[in-house]
C-alpha cells in the first residue's frame, strides 16, 4: 500500500467528494441515483462508494445501495463500489478513503460517498467528503428533534426528501428554527461562515436535485474562496495518518499477545493494559 | 496499509432472464449474509452483462445466479462466456433453481462450480463457500 | 369409594395436560404460524346465527347445490413450446376428460416480448406456450371449438392482447364474442407484490386492467375479466392470513378503480373472479377459502353497497402448492397434491388445477400429467366428498379456524389503509417485505426441523434414480423465430402501422384502449409490437427490491 500511495501522488484529478447521510429509509439512495442521473446527462463520470452496515455478530451484510441505481448499470461512466462498514459503526471503514483517492486516480469527475445514518457516520462521512449532505425525511419518528447533536455542525446542505408527504414543512421549519438558534461551530471551533441551506426533495421523482447540486456546488465554491477546503484537507490527512498509526498499532498489539504467551500471561495476571501496551509499543516492530 | 481483519467474501446474487420469482434468491441472500458475507443483491432482469460488470466492479469473488424459468442453458454458459471476455474467469460461479440433473453435468462442464436444487439445506449452500474460501477473500 | 364427578371438559384437560407430549421438536401451529389448540370442543364454536349454502355471507358456499348441483371444473394448466405442440396437449386433456382449457404461455409472452427479441433468447416454450401474434393463435385453438368450452389464459402485463386475440380466433371461427366463457387472469397487482412480470408502471397497468373489465361487460359479459391472485403471493412465501388478506385487498383495489371510472358496482363485481394456492397444511386452507368467501361478501354488501346477490360471490380457481412439491422422491407429491385438492374440495373451489409430480424439475410429461387429471377423477368419483355441501361446516376446529382467518385478514386491511391503500403500500415495498420475512421464517424453521419436507430434510434416500422429465426440443426455438418473423412479412403493413399508431395515439389519451388492441391484432401486429407501442407512453417500471 505504501508503494501505491507513491504512486498516486501524482495522479491527476482531484475529484469533488460529496457526501449523503442520513437514516435508514430516508430515501438516500434513490437520491444518490437522481444525482447520478444529473450528473451523467452533464457528461460528467461519477463514482459511488455507498456504505451499509455488517452484522456486528456475523461479519455479513446485505449491501443494498446498487440495486437502488439499476439504470445506471453498464454506462462506463458510472463506477459503483458497494462496502460494508466493517467494525466502523455507521460509516466508512479505512478502505474507504483509500478507495476514494483510487478513484481519482483513476479520473472520476464526481465521486458521492454514502453512509448509513447510524452512531457517528456522520462525523465519519464529514471526515472524507469536501460537501455533507444529510437527508432527513417527514416520517422520521419525533422530527427534527431526533437529530443528534452533531449534525448542525456536520451538515453543509440539508435535503429533506419525500417532501411529498405530509409533515415535510414542519421538518423544514423545524430544522430552520434549530439553525437560527444554534449559531453552529465548524469543527475546528470557529463560528461557521457557511450557512447551511434546505433543499427540499421527492427522489422518487427526481424532483429538487438540480437545487441541491446547484447548492453542493456553492459550498465547494466557498470552500475554495475562504481557503477552508485547505485547512480541511490537510487536517483530514493528519486524521487519517493518526487513524492508520492507530489501526497499525493495533493489530502489532494483538499480534503480540498472540504470538508472546508470556506476555499475555503477565497482562492477565498483572492486569495493566496501559503497561502493557506501551512495552508492546516500545518494542522494535517485526 | 493494515490488513483489516479476515476480509469477508464478496458475492453478487442475482436473476438473470425474464424470470421473476425470487423467493429463492432472496432467502439464500439472507443466509448468506447470516453466515458472514457480503452479498449484493442486484435483482431481477439481469444480463449476463450486468451480472459480470457488477461483480468486477465490486470486486465480488463469487456470483450466485438463480433460475427458474428452464433458461438455465443458456444463461448460465452466457455468463461464464461474458466472465473470460472480461478477463475475471477466476470468479466463481454457482446457482440454483429449477435444473435437472443431467443439465447440471453438462454446466459444470462449462464452468458452473455448482448448482443447488429446490429443497437444498441453506447449510449445505453455505458449507460449500466455506470450503472454497476458508480463510476469507 | 365416592369419586367426586369431574367436568368432563376439565378432566379432558387436567388428563391431557397430564399426558406426555411428543417429543419430536415439530411445530403445532399450521404451516403459517397459526396456533393450535389441542383440541376444539362447542366451546370454540362462534355463536352466531347457522349458516347455510348459496346465502349470504356464503361461508358454506355460493351454491345452494354445492357439488351436488355441479362438479368443480377440472382446469388444468398447461402449455409448452409452440402451439402447434400445446394443440395437440389440449386435444389429448380434453378426450381424457378435462372440462375446461387453461392456457400457459412462455416468458418471453407473459412479458410482452416476441421470440426474435435478443432477451428472448433460451427463454421460448420452456414454460409456456409461445404466442408472437393473432397466427400462434389460431394455430393454438386449431380445431378447438371456442363457443363450446371455456378458457382460462394465465397472463397479466400483456394480458388485453391476448384477450384480443382469442376474442379474434373466435371471429374466425364465427362465434361471437358475447358468445365467449372464460377467465383471464390479469391481475397486476400482485405482480408488483409477488410475481414480478410487470412492465408498465402502476397507474397505466391499472388504467389497462379497467379497460378490460369495461369493455367485457359489454362486448364479452360471460367472460371472468380477472383472476385476483392470492396463489404467486403464496408462492412467494407468504403465510395462508397474507395470502387471504392480500388478495383480497387487491379486490378491493381492482373494485375501486372500476367505481372510479364510473362503472357500477353491479355491472362488473360478478365477472371478478379469484384464484387461490392449495398448500398443504390441511384444515388451514380450508378455513381460508371459507373465510375468503364470508369477507368478500361482507365487503361488497357493506362497504361497496352492490345490490345484486351474484356481486357477493367470490368464485376462485384454485392451483394446488407448487412450492410444496420436492425433487427428491418426487411420487410423493402425488398424495401431496391429491391432500391439496382434497382441501380444495372441501374449501369449496369452482375449479381446480392439480400439479403433477414432476413439475420441480421441468413441465410434466403427458403421463404425469395425466395422473393429475385422475387425482381430481378420484376425489371427484370415488370419495364421495362431493355428496354433501361443505361438510366440514360446523366442525368446532374449522369453524374457529375460519373466524380466526377472518380477524387476521382484517388486521391486514387496516394496515394496508393507513398505509393510504394498495398502490402507495406496494411502492412502500410492505407487501414485499412482509412476504420476504414470512419466506425466511419459514426456511429457518425448516433448517431447525421445526417443520419437515419429507425427502427433503428428513426420511431422506440417496441415489435415486432420474425419473423420465419433459425435454424442450431446443429446434423450437429457431423455427418459432422464423415464424414470427415470417407473420411480419405477410401481414398487410399499411393495416398493422396504422392500427399501431392509432393505439399509442389512444394510450395517449382516455380511450378505452381494448378496440384499439383488437384491431392492432387483427392486422397481425405482434404482441412485442403491440407492447412497445404503449411501452412509449407509458414507460417501464422499476420495483425498488427488497431482500
Amino acid at each position: 500500500m505504501r508503494d501505491l500511495e507513491q504512486e498516486l501522488r501524482h495522479a491527476q484529478k482531484t475529484p469533488g467528494v460529496v457526501g449523503f447521510t442520513g437514516a435508514p429509509g430516508s430515501g438516500k439512495s434513490t437520491l444518490v441515483d437522481a444525482l447520478v442521473h444529473l450528473l451523467r446527462k452533464q457528461d460528467l463520470s461519477v463514482a459511488v462508494l455507498a456504505t451499509d452496515p455488517n452484522s456486528p455478530y456475523t461479519g455479513g451484510a446485505i449491501l443494498g445501495d446498487r440495486i437502488r441505481m439499476q439504470r445506471h448499470a453498464l454506462d462506463p461512466k458510472v463506477f459503483i463500489r458497494s462496502m460494508g462498514a466493517r467494525g466502523h459503526l455507521g460509516g466508512l471503514s479505512l478502505a474507504s478513503r483509500e478507495a476514494i483517492r483510487l478513484l481519482g486516480a483513476f479520473g472520476f469527475d464526481q465521486v458521492v460517498v454514502e453512509t448509513v445514518g447510524v452512531g457517528q457516520s456522520e462525523l465519519e462521512v464529514a471526515a472524507v467528503a469536501d460537501t455533507t449532505v444529510v437527508v432527513l425525511t417527514p416520517n422520521q419518528g419525533d422530527g427534527v428533534q431526533m437529530i443528534k447533536a452533531g449534525i448542525l455542525e456536520i451538515a453543509d446542505v440539508f435535503v429533506v426528501n419525500k417532501a411529498d408527504i405530509e409533515g415535510h414543512m414542519r421538518v423544514v421549519t423545524e430544522l430552520r428554527t434549530m439553525l437560527s438558534l444554534a449559531a453552529p461551530r465548524s469543527l475546528g471551533g470557529e463560528p461557521r461562515a457557511w450557512k447551511p441551506p434546505i433543499i427540499t426533495t421527492v427522489a422518487s421523482r427526481e424532483e429538487g436535485i438540480g437545487e441541491l447540486w446547484a447548492a453542493v456546488l456553492e459550498h465547494r465554491r466557498h470552500l475554495e474562496s475562504s481557503g477552508l477546503g485547505r485547512r480541511l484537507h490537510e487536517q483530514r490527512l493528519k486524521d487519517e495518518t493518526a487513524e492508520v498509526a492507530a489501526e497499525l498499532a493495533r493489530e502489532r498489539v494483538r499480534r503480540a499477545l498472540d504470538e508472546d504467551p508470556g506476555l499475555a500471561a503477565r497482562l492477565f495476571d498483572e492486569r495493566t493494559p496501559y503497561n502493557t501496551a506501551e512495552e508492546i509499543l516500545d518494542r522494535k516492530p517485526g | 496499509m493494515p490488513e483489516t481483519a479476515v476480509r469477508p467474501v464478496r458475492i453478487i446474487v442475482a436473476k438473470v432472464g425474464l424470470d421473476g420469482h425470487d423467493r429463492g434468491v432472496k432467502v439464500v441472500a439472507r443466509a448468506l449474509r447470516d453466515a458472514g458475507y457480503e452479498v449484493i443483491y442486484t435483482g431481477l432482469r439481469q444480463t449476463p452483462e450486468m451480472v459480470v460488470d457488477a461483480a468486477l466492479q465490486e470486486d465480488a469473488q463469487v456470483i450466485g445466479l438463480s433460475i427458474h424459468s428452464g433458461a438455465h442453458m443458456t444463461l448460465f454458459p452466457a455468463v461464464v462466456a461474458e466472465l473470460k471476455r472480461r478477463k475475471a474467469t477466476d470468479i466463481t460461479v454457482f446457482g440454483g433453481g429449477i435444473i435437472p440433473d443431467d443439465d447440471i453435468v453438462a454446466l459444470k462442464k462449462q464452468g458452473v462450480a455448482e448448482i443447488f436444487t429446490p429443497g437444498t439445506p441453506l447449510q449445505t449452500i453455505v458449507e460449500w463457500l466455506k470450503k472454497r474460501f476458508p480463510e476469507g477473500a | 369409594m365416592k369419586v367426586r364427578a369431574r367436568d368432563s371438559k376439565q378432566a379432558w384437560k387436567e388428563d391431557f395436560e397430564a399426558s406426555a407430549a411428543r417429543d419430536d421438536g415439530i411445530e403445532t401451529s399450521t404451516i403459517s404460524g397459526v396456533p393450535l389448540k389441542p383440541l376444539y370442543t362447542g366451546d370454540d364454536l362462534p355463536r352466531r346465527e347457522e349458516e347455510l349454502p348459496g346465502q349470504f355471507p356464503y361461508t358454506r358456499g355460493i351454491h345452494t347445490s354445492g357439488y351436488r348441483g355441479r362438479l368443480w371444473t377440472m382446469r388444468q394448466f398447461s402449455g409448452f413450446a409452440t402451439a402447434e405442440e400445446t394443440n395437440r396437449r389440449y386435444k389429448y386433456l380434453l378426450a381424457n376428460g378435462q372440462t375446461g382449457l387453461s392456457v400457459a404461455f412462455d416468458m418471453p409472452t407473459l412479458m410482452g416480448q416476441d421470440s426474435d427479441a435478443p432477451t428472448s433468447r433460451g427463454e421460448i416454450g420452456h414454460c409456456g406456450v409461445a404466442i408472437d401474434s393473432l397466427a400462434d393463435m389460431e394455430t393454438l385453438f386449431d380445431g378447438i371449438p371456442l363457443g363450446d368450452i371455456t378458457t382460462s389464459m394465465t397472463i397479466n402485463s400483456p394480458a388485453a392482447i391476448l384477450l384480443c386475440m382469442y376474442i379474434a380466433v373466435a371471429e374466425k371461427q364465427g362465434v361471437s364474442a358475447s358468445g365467449l366463457g372464460g377467465t383471464l387472469q390479469n391481475d397486476i397487482l400482485k405482480e408488483f407484490i409477488a410475481q414480478k412480470e410487470f412492465i408498465f408502471p402502476p397507474a397505466p397497468s391499472m388504467r389497462l386492467v379497467v379497460d378490460s373489465i369495461e369493455y367485457c361487460a359489454k362486448e364479452v359479459p360471460k367472460w371472468n375479466t380477472i383472476s385476483i391472485s392470492g396463489y404467486h403471493i403464496r408462492e412467494a412465501g407468504s403465510t395462508a392470513a397474507q395470502e387471504l388478506a392480500f388478495t383480497l385487498a387487491d379486490g378491493m383495489a381492482y373494485v375501486d378503480a372500476c367505481l372510479e371510472r364510473g362503472m357500477h358496482i353491479d355491472d362488473f363485481a360478478s365477472r371478478l373472479s379469484f384464484f387461490f394456492d392449495a398448500h398443504i397444511d390441511f384444515f388451514e386452507e380450508i378455513a381460508k377459502f371459507r373465510a375468503a368467501r364470508r369477507i368478500w361478501a361482507r365487503w361488497m354488501k357493506e362497504r361497496y353497497g352492490a345490490q345484486q346477490e351474484r356481486s357477493w360471490k367470490l368464485r376462485f380457481h384454485t392451483q394446488t402448492a407448487g412450492v410444496s412439491l420436492t425433487a427428491q422422491q418426487p411420487e410423493l407429491n402425488i398424495a401431496r397434491t391429491a391432500i391439496e385438492a382434497l382441501a380444495a374440495v372441501l374449501g369449496g373451489t369452482q375449479s381446480l388445477h392439480t400439479n403433477a409430480m414432476d413439475e420441480v424439475l421441468a413441465l410434466p410429461t403427458d403421463k404425469a400429467a395425466r395422473l393429475a387429471l385422475r387425482t381430481q377423477q378420484l376425489l371427484a368419483y370415488e370419495t364421495g366428498v362431493a355428496n354433501t355441501i361443505d361438510p366440514l361446516g360446523g366442525s368446532y376446529f374449522v369453524e374457529a379456524l375460519t373466524d380466526e382467518m377472518e380477524r387476521q385478514a382484517e388486521v391486514y386491511f387496516k394496515r394496508i389503509e393507513e398505509l393510504g391503500g394498495v398502490i402507495p403500500a406496494i411502492e412502500a415495498s410492505f407487501f414485499q417485505k412482509e412476504i420476504a420475512d414470512a419466506a425466511f421464517r419459514y426456511q429457518q424453521e425448516l433448517e431447525q426441523k421445526r417443520r419437515l419436507m419429507v425427502g427433503v430434510n428428513e426420511f431422506t434416500v440417496n441415489d435415486e434414480p432420474p425419473i423420465e422429465i419433459l425435454r424442450i426440443d431446443p429446434k423450437l426455438e429457431s423455427e418459432q423465430v422464423a415464424r414470427v418473423r415470417e407473420v411480419r412479412k405477410k401481414r398487410d403493413q399499411a393495416r398493422c402501422s396504422n392500427a399501431l399508431s392509432r393505439l399509442k395515439k389512444a394510450a395517449a389519451g382516455t380511450d378505452n384502449l381494448m378496440p384499439y388492441i383488437l384491431e392492432a391484432v387483427r392486422a397481425y401486429a405482434t404482441e412485442g409490437e403491440i407492447m412497445q407501442s404503449m411501452i412509449d407512453v407509458f414507460g417501464t417500471y422499476t420495483e425498488q427490491a427488497v431482500v
